[in-house]
């Protein structure tokens, strides 16, 4: 009996642990979804072997969609987790950065011509060009952010206005298509490996996001400056420049989804590419129980919600929800997961659970 | 003139806040057509009576009288209505606005506006007030002094008997401080009675004729200007009496090193643009000094100064003789000064993070981005630091922003000490702590410099700066005004410098 009740709270104060911890809200919400999907349609986690156009054999089925779409998520939840964390704001521009991103590698890979035989240049200098085209975009926002003090909503609000105008004009208003299929293996597969490629990179990314954070001090800068601007001036730091900063770094974010999303179709839709993304890569961060006015951050966290924000997307496609009506559908679960992560509600909860347990105690003692 | 006639009476006045007795039974005189400054360092209670008289906080005890009636203040609203209105130090109207619209906001009675004749109606009180200002003009396109006397103006307008200017002079110069002295004196002529809070004392003693003093939430007396010399209000005002010689002499083990004599740091007309005057300042090596000097007297912003904390617009540093170009913190930093910040929760502490994080800060900050501390170096910073200086804590990973304010100082304290300064800046260090902590951290301020660090001191009780200060640099109304030490180091010499004028 005596050792029954000590287990017990062990595992209680385990559980109360996991509960307080940040990433608690983002495994709850997948465990939600793989619960729902598991009762309304198990065949959601079936993962079938195909053989797509060029005879390789691939992977398929909606987690493989999950994981697949996610990366991009993922990989623009990174850049913007810090951005929110040092400027207690959020960049709206991301989905028009990427159209300019993925419009000037474009660009580079057909040259004056808009439908070219061959390449005419490496993709990887198309690809750095294009990542140094969305590096400018951030530093836009950073400086207009960082210097010229406009709120971070407002300030990125031009480019996502302007952006996608000036990702058509990168291309003189063409639709380039490139037909070299090496291009394709960012937004696809390798030859002869089953596993969409956009999962590799989200993994680069975050083993590269990791190490920065593990060998760089700009977890802990980052967070003291969206804490206390005042207090990390005088401790030496420039927060002007640390958010800046981030904003640089959300810009190499944005060109690596750029690059997924072009090679997906090998061309680009201006005014269709990465529409919306920026709401959802906002939404990850913040399920991710991550302040939106900023501070300290959990990274692992928003890339989480990353991958939940796509595992509910797919969810309600599996579910037959029409495109058109998958906002609303998307707004209503957002609403309800994003009020249970206010403290006003944890709080709450917390409360009722204590009353529950000294309820439970005094039966008990009864 | 009925001179003598009360215009506002305020008998036992008590408020209390969870934990604190703000007011004790004070009382508050005003007769009509006088000027009465309202006196006492911060906390005194200065602010709370003002709340207490325009409604923002209400009174838990005692009566207030306007013309001989009680009266019933529950919100700003119904002190306006009874004619009680406030001036405060930053403006509080609308800069986007037309200097009439100023006047007139919030006035109107729901019916259509006639701006033709809201207009005129401006213009003739700016006229009869001598106000440099047109109706029409938008009000940011006024000077800070113009805005301030359309504020004045504006209360004028709604029949006010009673005006308050709380600290209206703080952000003016001298010039436009005339100006609005001008406009009093011509209010006071008009039989309104102002209440003047400043922390100027050379204000209150050209335009006041009368001066209350609070201390501690407790009245001190009541006096008019010409029988109270100015030392003796400083006296008043910090609780000490002239006569009390209290000799606290620290046992100081002064450092006796070989380079004794050398001085670490020495500025020569330094000047930022947080509106001091040009300084000159030195400090040798073990040496304690202290800037001392009323609240808003510009002590802090020498120190500032020195850190590079407000922007610095003129004036030579020297480090050990060398001129250094210090013009942001990081640069004061990688000369081996620390700063420890007067307000501690907004220069301070960064909040939410944990106590470790907050301790090896600016140590971190100095080693470079590309060289964070390991988990475990950081944890035996936080631990050496948490038992030196013995922080209550509950662990290393606590939330600053939850220990007590002692135990936050003690944690910025110790983030400075990490970084093992040669010049160590503490500002303000034992405000809002118990006593014991405070004594800890003297103790350790002469400890540290018989150790051979410099440090300046600088606190508003004269008693902790006697106990650990060698030396005093003296402020009055943002410039300095006098240095002290050896003999002369006594609250009576202090007090005395600080009024100005041996009285």
């Amino acid at each position: 009996m005596q050792k029954n009740t000590t287990k017990k709270s062990g595992i209680g104060s385990v559980l109360g642990g996991l509960v307080r911890n940040q990433i608690f809200i983002p495994i709850a919400a997948l465990l939600l979804l793989v619960l729902f999907n598991l009762i309304v349609d198990p065949t959601f986690f079936n993962i079938s072997v195909d053989v797509n156009s060029d005879g390789y054999r691939i992977l398929s089925g909606p987690i493989v969609t999950v994981l697949n779409f996610g990366s991009e998520l993922a990989i623009l939840a990174i850049g913007m987790t810090l951005v929110t964390a040092a400027s207690g704001g959020q960049d709206i521009s991301v989905g028009a950065t990427i159209a300019i991103a993925g419009s000037v590698m474009l660009r580079v890979l057909c040259g004056t011509n808009s439908r070219p035989d061959t390449l005419q240049a490496p993709i990887i200098v198309a690809f750095l060009v294009g990542c140094l085209a969305a590096m400018l975009a951030g530093a836009f926002n950073g400086v207009l952010v960082a210097y010229f003090k406009i709120q971070p909503m407002v300030a990125t609000l031009i480019l996502f206005t302007a952006g996608r105008s000036i990702a058509a004009w990168v291309n003189n208003n063409e639709l380039p298509v490139i037909s070299d299929p090496k291009f394709a293996y960012f937004g696809g597969f390798l030859p002869g490996i089953p596993i969409p490629t956009p999962i590799f990179i989200a993994l680069g990314c975050m083993i590269i996001i990791a190490l920065v954070l593990r060998f760089t001090t700009l977890g802990l800068y980052t967070q003291a400056v969206g804490i206390n601007e005042s207090s990390s001036r005088l401790n030496g730091l420039n927060p002007a420049f640390i958010k800046f900063l981030t904003f640089v770094i959300l810009g190499v974010c944005v060109a690596v989804v750029g690059l997924i999303k072009v090679s997906r179709i090998s061309s680009i839709n201006y005014s269709v590419v990465a529409k919306d993304i920026e709401m959802d890569a906002i939404l990850a961060v913040a399920l991710g129980g991550n302040a939106l006015s900023g501070g300290k951050f959990n990274m692992w966290a928003s890339i989480l919600g990353a991958y939940v924000i796509q595992f509910l997307t797919t969810t309600l496609y599996k579910c037959n929800v029409r495109s058109d009506a998958l906002p609303a559908y998307k707004a209503v679960v957002v609403i309800i997961l994003v009020v249970i992560s206010t403290p006003a509600v944890r709080t709450w909860f917390s409360k009722v659970g204590k009353s529950l347990k000294s309820k439970l105690q005094t039966k008990e003692v009864a | 003139m009925l001179v003598s006639e009360n215009v506002l009476e305020m008998k036992n006045i008590c408020k209390s806040f969870p934990g604190v007795r703000a007011l004790q039974n004070v009382d508050f005189k005003l007769r009509a057509g006088e000027i009465h400054a309202l006196m006492g360092e911060n906390g005194a209670g200065k602010s709370t009576l003002i709340k207490v008289l325009t409604g923002v906080y209400s009174k838990d005890e005692g009566d207030i009288y306007l013309d001989g009636k009680v009266v019933a203040i529950h919100s700003p609203q119904d002190a306006q209505r009874v004619g009680i209105s406030t001036v405060y130090q930053e403006i509080t109207l609308c800069p986007n606005l037309s200097v009439a619209e100023n006047m007139y906001i919030g006035r109107g009675t729901g019916k259509l506006q006639n701006w033709k004749k809201q207009n005129e109606d401006a213009d003739k009180i700016l006229k009869s007030l001598d106000i440099p200002a047109k109706a029409t003009q938008q009000l940011a396109s006024c000077s800070i002094a113009v805005q301030q006397m359309v504020a004045i103006a504006r209360a004028v307008d709604m029949d006010c008997k009673v005006l308050i200017l709380d600290e209206p002079t703080s952000s003016l110069d001298d010039l436009e401080v005339q100006k609005l002295f001008g406009l009093m004196r011509d209010l006071k002529s008009r039989g309104v009675g102002i209440i003047f809070v400043t922390h100027f004392l050379d204000q209150v003693y050209e335009v006041c004729d009368k001066i209350t003093v609070l201390r501690d939430g407790t009245l001190v007396g009541e006096y008019s200007i010409q029988e109270m010399p100015r030392v003796m209000l400083v006296s008043k005002m910090l609780g000490k009496d002239l006569d009390d010689m209290s000799d606290i002499k620290g046992e100081q083990a002064p450092y006796n090193g070989k380079d004794a004599s050398e001085v670490v740091l020495e500025a020569e007309g330094l000047q930022s643009d947080a509106g001091i005057k040009p300084f000159d300042f030195y400090i040798k090596k073990g040496e304690v000094n202290g800037f001392t000097g009323l609240l808003g007297s510009g002590r802090s912003e020498c120190v500032r100064a020195i850190f590079g904390a407000d922007r610095v617009i003129g004036g030579k540093v020297k480090k050990n003789g060398k001129i250094v170009n210090i013009n942001k913190p990081i640069d004061a930093m990688k000369n081996g000064i620390a700063y420890l910040p007067e307000d501690r929760k907004i220069d301070g502490i960064v909040g939410d993070l944990s106590v470790r994080d907050n301790i090896i800060l600016a140590l971190q900050v100095l080693k470079g981005p590309f060289k964070p501390f390991s988990k475990a170096e950081a944890y035996k910073f936080a631990d050496e630091y948490i038992k030196l200086l013995s922080i209550k804590t509950a662990s290393a990973d606590t939330p600053i922003k939850s220990l007590s304010g002692g135990n936050q100082q003690k944690v910025i304290l110790g983030r400075w000490l990490l970084t093992h300064p040669e010049y160590l800046i503490l500002d303000e260090p034992t405000r809002g702590i118990d006593v014991g902590t405070k004594i800890d951290i003297q103790k350790l301020v002469l400890e540290l410099a018989s150790e051979g660090m410099s440090v300046t001191f600088i606190s508003s009780e004269t008693d902790e700066m006697l106990r650990t200060c060698s030396r005093l640099v003296v402020m009055r109304d943002r410039k300095v005004v006098g240095e002290l030490s050896g003999e002369d180091l006594t609250q009576n010499k202090i007090m005395s410098t600080i009024a100005g004028g041996d009285k």
